[in-house]
């Protein structure tokens, strides 16, 4: 047993976990004068160093490719390859995970101040009124103990402070919000607008978490379309640059980098009186002490650190007298499309780089149709134009010579691409417990994975192979990518595979179906709170950050008036 | 990366840096001069080292077979430079050089199509007549030829394309034949109405 350092200080708030839920935790409290430490199991994040902003292929010697060409037989070590913001992965070196058998799942894990924030999507779409009531609507799921019309101002307050691209369309599937100016479609998205129109479907511009105007002190953005690479001007929103680094300016937030949370310790009345965690450097244990601590490690990782809090008064884990730790684990549907579009073939060239990602998408459209066979539904994400090339450009071609530098030329721009990013229904087959067999590099258990898809997310894909396939022909275009929704649960990614897991660690107002309360404070742990989407009940087609980021800033309000209160 | 070009990197990140400390409101186009400034010191560093080159993972003939090929599969034409201004040969050596599992495909390779040219044409790949490199690739350059005969040919004519496009699409020459004209700072986004309306009018919308 190493020996366990602790100090007799009490801090006032922990936090565990930097991305958007710790992120705006330690935002709000630190903005309402809460003294905050923050704990992050990576480095710190030095945008000026770790992203790649601006770089060309040619400016690294393997371009890419890794140092010993790993990017070709498939071992690349950066996750999603060599420019993206470091961000995690989907393996850690010492820190294992394992998938019950007849399972699949991937789970990517980020170990950096910010999380998955500096690399992520940035989609930001709020949950309709129905996403927050499931059961009422369709009988499918559990209702939130939390209606949309008590989430809105936090949406409101989400969106004024993190900037973020959209239109008011009035649409019950996907809510308006406070909005920053909008960005034009490219050319291939006019297109797609078009065939949108022809098949009765919304195209609406995309609401991303990009400044196309500059707001609290962010510089406006420069239209490098890099945002996956992380950027130097915060103009793309990742917690780290604007979150937490205006934080630690105010003198209200201490930071531990390199602190892996072990275990919450509880005292015989219920409350968490400290943060056991691995000094990763040392490899020592050290303790600190606390008034509060807000668990916002990322769904999956905060029911870990609750599994493992074991103790005579929690012999289940902290937060865990429901036994639903690790329950209702959800991702969301994936399924992607492409066509070739001769319309677009020798397009006369110009700069479409734009904001990273989509600047137009199709939200769910057939809410009130009863003739589709799966309940609740999509949305659809759009890809094309002149990207940068990078490795891979013209992989999979025939034939060479002019012939071949002629036609990729003249194909350059004429992809186009979908993504469905659906509605996954919670079921009883989806979870995760820690495996009693297995321990990461300090110790500590890991988790094991159980994960299916159930009938409703198999006819749902289908749905979104026809559509796509639809939309590319209404284009002229003609479908060349993947094409085999027949295979059924195999058309889906794998379970974690979205990046958006959700509901281990849900609210209820009935504490013997959900850890959590409405406040995401947990039942039978007064000064114990999660803030990421492990409080979520369902998985909406709507990524998650965006609500993970207002459901936060609820929260951190109301841990704050308890605190002044004197309740916690 | 050379120690050179590594000065220059970390240069080029400081630059952005500076820059991006500054441009607190407004575009960053302060970033984007530093980005290029850098990028241009980079390619100077480069040439300034540019001499004979020796390949570094390949045999003197391996490396001319693979300059042939990479000139046969993106050669120069009236609207850019090829794979052998570019340098693909250099970057794939470079590479294979780093990676055993690279190296014995293309060797392999090589050692394959020497074989064949020998038996078929009494001579080496290189020392063949064009007429006779050009009838060996208009076999194994497509899939719908291969056999159990020449499928291992067929493939490692596939990773010898893959890594000359490779090599060029990502070399200045390559990103100027695409005409990519982005990876830099603007103010504002904007799409050409030439470009659009050259879509519409050849689409089911006209």
């Amino acid at each position: 047993m190493l020996q366990v350092q602790g100090s007799p200080e009490v801090h006032d708030v922990v936090v565990i976990g930097s991305g958007a839920g710790g992120g705006t935790v330690v935002k709000v409290l630190t903005d309402l004068g809460v003294n905050v430490t923050l704990l992050e199991a990576g480095p710190m994040l030095n945008p000026i160093k770790d992203f790649k902003e601006h770089v060309w292929p040619y400016q690294v010697d393997h371009r890419g490719a890794g140092p010993h060409a790993e990017r070709y037989f498939g071992k690349s070590p950066y996750g999603f390859g060599y420019f993206t913001a470091p961000a995690g992965n989907w393996t850690l070196d010492g820190e294992p995970y394992t998938v019950a058998e007849g399972s699949q799942f991937k789970w990517w894990r980020a170990r950096i101040m910010g999380g998955r924030t500096n690399h992520y999507g940035r989609i930001s779409l709020r949950f309709s009124d129905y996403d927050f009531k499931p059961y009422s609507f369709d009988g499918l799921g559990t209702d939130w103990p939390v209606s949309y019309d008590e989430m809105s101002p936090y949406y409101d307050k989400a969106e004024e402070f993190m900037g973020i691209t959209g239109t008011r369309e009035g649409l019950r599937t996907a809510p308006d919000g406070k909005f920053l100016p909008p960005i034009a479609p490219r050319v291939h998205e006019t297109l797609i607008q078009k065939a949108c129109q022809k098949l009765n479907m919304p195209c609406i511009p995309s609401r991303m978490a990009m400044l196309t105007k500059s707001i609290h002190g962010r510089a406006a953005c420069h239209y490098c379309g890099q945002c996956g690479r992380g950027c130097q001007t915060a103009s793309a929103f990742t917690s780290s640059q604007a979150m937490i680094f205006p934080a630690m300016k105010t003198g209200k937030l201490r930071v531990i980098t390199g602190a892996m949370a072990r275990e919450l310790i509880a005292d015989d009345r219920g409350r968490v009186t400290a943060v056991s965690y691995v000094e990763k450097a040392t490899r020592a244990e050290k303790k600190i002490r606390c008034r509060a601590v807000v668990v916002a490690a990322s769904a999956c990782e905060s029911a870990r650190l609750l599994l493992n809090s074991t103790s005579p008064r929690f012999p289940n884990g902290l937060a865990n007298e429901s036994g639903m730790v690790g329950r209702n684990l959800t991702d969301t549907t994936g399924y992607d499309l492409s066509g070739y579009v001769p319309a677009l073939a020798n397009l006369p060239r110009h700069n479409c780089d734009g904001i990273g990602g989509m600047h137009v998408y199709m939200p769910w459209w057939l809410l009130d149709d009863k003739k589709k066979d799966f309940p609740r539904g999509y949305h659809i994400e759009v890809g094309g134009g002149f990207d940068m090339p990078e490795l891979g450009h013209a992989h999979g071609r025939e034939g060479y010579g002019v012939a071949l530098k002629s036609k990729i030329r003249e194909d350059y721009g004429a992809w186009v691409g979908f993504s469905g990013r659906g509605e996954m229904i919670p079921n009883a087959s989806s979870y995760c417990e820690i495996d009693p067999a297995t321990v990461d590099q300090w110790g500590i258990p890991v988790l094991r994975f159980h994960f299916r898809w159930s009938e409703h997310e198999i006819k749902q894909v289908r749905h979104m192979h026809d559509t796509f396939a639809a939309i590319i022909e209404t284009m002229g275009g003609k479908v060349t990518g993947r094409r085999h929704p027949e295979r059924g649960v195999d058309a889906i990614s794998i379970g974690g595979e979205i990046i958006h897991e959700a509901g281990t660690v849900r609210m209820s107002d009935d504490s013997k179906q959900g850890p959590l309360n409405r406040w995401c404070q947990a039942h039978d742990v007064k000064n114990l709170f999660v803030a990421d989407a492990a409080p979520f009940l369902g998985n909406p087609d709507k990524n998650v950050t965006l609500s993970i980021v207002a459901l936060a800033w609820r929260t951190a309000e109301y841990l704050a008036e308890e605190m002044r209160k004197g309740n916690v | 990366m050379s120690e050179a070009d590594q000065v220059s990197r970390r240069e080029l990140l400081r630059g952005l840096g500076i820059s991006a400390a500054l441009a607190t409101s407004g575009a960053g186009l302060v970033t984007l001069e530093a980005a290029q400034h850098a990028h241009n010191a980079v390619a100077e560093n480069k040439s300034a080292a540019k001499g004979e080159y020796t390949p570094k993972c390949f045999t003197a003939r391996e490396f001319q077979t693979l300059r042939r090929l990479s000139d046969l599969i993106i050669p120069a034409d009236d609207h850019s430079p090829g794979a052998l201004e570019a340098g693909a040969a250099e970057w794939i050596d470079y590479m294979a050089g780093n990676s055993t599992e690279l190296a014995q495909i293309f060797t392999g390779g090589f050692g394959w199509l020497d074989h064949h040219m020998q038996r078929l044409y009494g001579a080496d790949f290189v020392d063949a007549k064009p007429a006779d490199q050009i009838a060996m690739l208009d076999v194994i350059a497509f899939r719908k030829n291969e056999t159990p005969e020449n499928a291992e040919a067929v493939r490692f004519f596939s990773w010898v394309r893959n890594l000359v496009t490779d090599a060029y699409y990502t070399s200045p020459i390559g990103v100027k034949d695409l005409g990519y004209m982005g990876n830099t700072a603007v103010s504002e986004f904007h799409v050409p109405e030439e470009a659009l309306q050259y879509a519409l009018k050849r689409s089911p919308f006209a």
